[in-house]
């Protein structure tokens, strides 16, 4: 069996799942934010049980649009917020809370061998630490938080290998907006993507994350990474719970085996308005910006934090970019404060906030004009995502949104430190 | 048997182009409706009828996860959806909400917008009376059919925990 159909297996009462089989699968966490918890809670309460089937197994996070931008929105949070005192169940308020998967597995909630569901289809992140992570409706949600179960069709698993070592300014953002272009938008439609190889052996935990997190822009339901030394550091301080490591095994069946080497890749850039429209970023310079967003679900860690500060410290942002900086969490704000890095984006001229989605799909903070252009170190660039449907979003990693900042234009990191 | 005109898309018709997340600060069906297809089709909300059918061609409905966008196009009027293929989440969210989904790649390519078509959802015949022509959809695999005939995952699961004596 392969990654994922190992820790399948081990949530049924079977000894063996295979590609195509529908089974009910145990989850061990169940998440959901203030756009999806609403119709999750509705739904939940047309079932007609009184209680979660395990308060320390449900999660509500409200990110979006928090703090709350708009009267409707204040109303979605306070209903997800009333639900989940009375439930007993996880939630962390503003001040406490973080960009959902950003927040998750930092506090130790997520862990190796977990499968987890969350209304919110960038879930399969935590796949970075060998979990089974996958996105879900809100309905899905609700029956999954009255039963402790869901059902799930087995999917099959893509193989990939990235060979070589990454060069400057390469980081998980471009190996996986290189690989969408390269499979397309429904690539890896309901199957899971399984990355290894030498490139993937030296990928920070960060970087892990990125990747995982936009295996859903390839159509997958989750993408996985074996657990290593690096994923054992992290976990062993956070996890508060004891957690299973599966292997693939030596004979697993692949649906396709996919090779890359990315000795020479560069920065990778995805045009509007696709994700898997991408380009190395020496060809699309000189495309001028009126905005630079850093931070999301996909690079608002710390280690992406310290890479825009590497350039932007000691240099101002271009009078003409409004550059918007969003640390993940309150422990990734908290820690770029202490070393430094928030001194050095605000002296740039940037502005940081509390952690939210926020402009990433358009919600607040950050929300483009017709004719505007924005680089962004997010996730999705379809139309009107970020605000007007004559917007235009480029989607990066944070050295080069961080450059774009400063040059008013769409350039490589190269270009302002060699 | 439903029956309806045409409302015809192309390939990966995303879930911010069905239903843009500047309307998510709210989950009423009826307001998400007013919205639905907005950003890739100004007019589709004052030309589509109940009744009526979407069609598209590969990977309908990704991007996010948000169920808003089946309870758009459900109470926007549209009856059913068939396309070449679905993204997996939106695929999930519209069985649960009772929104049926029919795969047939040929209805696909031989049909245009506005065309009249009549569909028999359980054996998955899809009729062209504009154009006289016929075809049939993938069949559900049988769990997604029971789960269908269960009046989606709500009913479904009441079912199953009515069975275990759970409530």
């Amino acid at each position: 069996m392969t990654l994922a159909e190992k820790i399948l297996a081990a949530h049924t009462d079977k000894k063996k799942v295979s590609p195509g089989e529908f089974i009910n699968v145990r989850v061990d966490l169940i998440l959901a934010n203030d756009i999806t918890a609403p119709i999750a809670i509705r739904e939940f309460q047309r079932i007609g049980v009184d209680k979660v089937f395990d308060p320390k197994k449900v999660v509500m996070v409200p990110d979006h649009f928090v703090p709350n931008k708009d009267i409707a929105s204040a109303e979605q949070a306070k209903l997800m917020r009333e639900f989940a005192r009375e439930q007993e169940i996880l939630y962390f308020e503003v001040g406490q809370m973080g960009i959902e998967h950003v927040l998750l597995p930092e506090q130790g909630l997520v862990l190796p061998g977990d499968v987890v569901i969350g209304a919110d289809s960038h879930t399969c992140t935590y796949g970075a630490l060998g979990a089974f992570a996958t996105g879900m409706g809100s309905t899905d949600i609700a029956a999954a938080m009255a039963t402790g179960d869901i059902w799930m069709k087995v999917p099959p698993t893509i193989k990939l290998i990235y060979h070589g070592n990454l060069g400057k300014w390469v980081s998980g953002k471009d190996l996986i907006l290189y690989t969408i272009s390269n499979i397309g938008v429904d690539g890896a439609l309901y199957s899971a993507m399984e990355f290894v190889g030498e490139a993937i052996d030296t990928l920070s935990i960060d970087s892990r994350f990125t990747m995982a997190n936009m295996a859903i822009e390839a159509g997958a339901k989750a993408g996985l990474f074996r657990v290593d030394n690096k994923t054992q550091l992290y976990v062993k301080s956070r996890a508060k719970r004891p957690y299973l490591v599966y292997e693939p095994d030596n004979d697993a069946e692949y649906s396709q085996v996919i090779e890359y080497d990315v000795s020479l890749l560069e920065p990778q850039v995805a045009l509007p308005h696709s994700p898997a429209n991408t380009k190395p970023v020496s060809q699309v310079e000189n495309i001028d910006i009126n905005q630079a967003v850093i931070g999301s679900c996909t690079n608002g860690r710390l280690e992406d934090l310290r890479i825009a500060a590497q350039i932007l410290k000691g240099r101002k942002v271009h009078p003409e970019v409004r550059c918007i900086i969003i640390p993940g969490s309150q422990q990734v704000y908290l820690d770029a404060l202490v070393e430094g890095l928030i001194e050095a984006f605000i002296k740039a001229g940037a502005a940081v906030s509390t952690p939210t989605c926020g402009p990433c799909l358009g919600g607040h903070m950050g929300v483009l004009a017709a004719g505007e252009r924005c680089i962004s170190t997010t996730n999705r660039n379809f139309v009107g995502r970020m605000g007007s449907p004559k917007s235009e979003v480029y989607l990066a990693n944070p050295a080069v949104a961080a450059a774009s900042a400063i040059m008013g234009r769409i350039t490589s990191p190269g270009e302002i430190l060699g | 048997m439903l029956k309806g005109k045409v409302h015809k898309y192309g390939a990966n018709v995303d879930t911010d182009a069905i239903i843009p997340a500047r309307y998510l600060n709210v989950s009423e069906p009826a307001e998400l409706a007013k919205h639905c297809m907005e950003d890739i089709d100004r007019d589709f909300v004052k030309k589509v009828k109940p009744g009526d059918i979407m069609m598209a061609t590969t990977n309908f409905g990704c991007g996010s996860s948000r169920e808003h966008a089946p309870l758009a196009i459900k109470a926007a009027g549209i009856s059913c959806i068939i396309a070449k293929s679905f993204a997996r989440i939106f695929f999930r969210n519209a069985i649960n909400i009772g929104l049926p989904l029919l795969e047939c790649d040929a209805a696909v390519d031989k049909t245009e917008a506005g065309d009249t078509l009549e569909v028999e959802l359980y054996s998955g015949r899809i009729k062209n009376l504009t154009r006289g022509m016929e075809f049939t959809a993938k069949p559900y695999p049988k769990f997604m059919a029971e789960l269908i005939s269960a009046g989606g995952l709500i009913e479904y699961t009441r079912k199953r925990l009515a069975s275990r004596e759970i409530i």
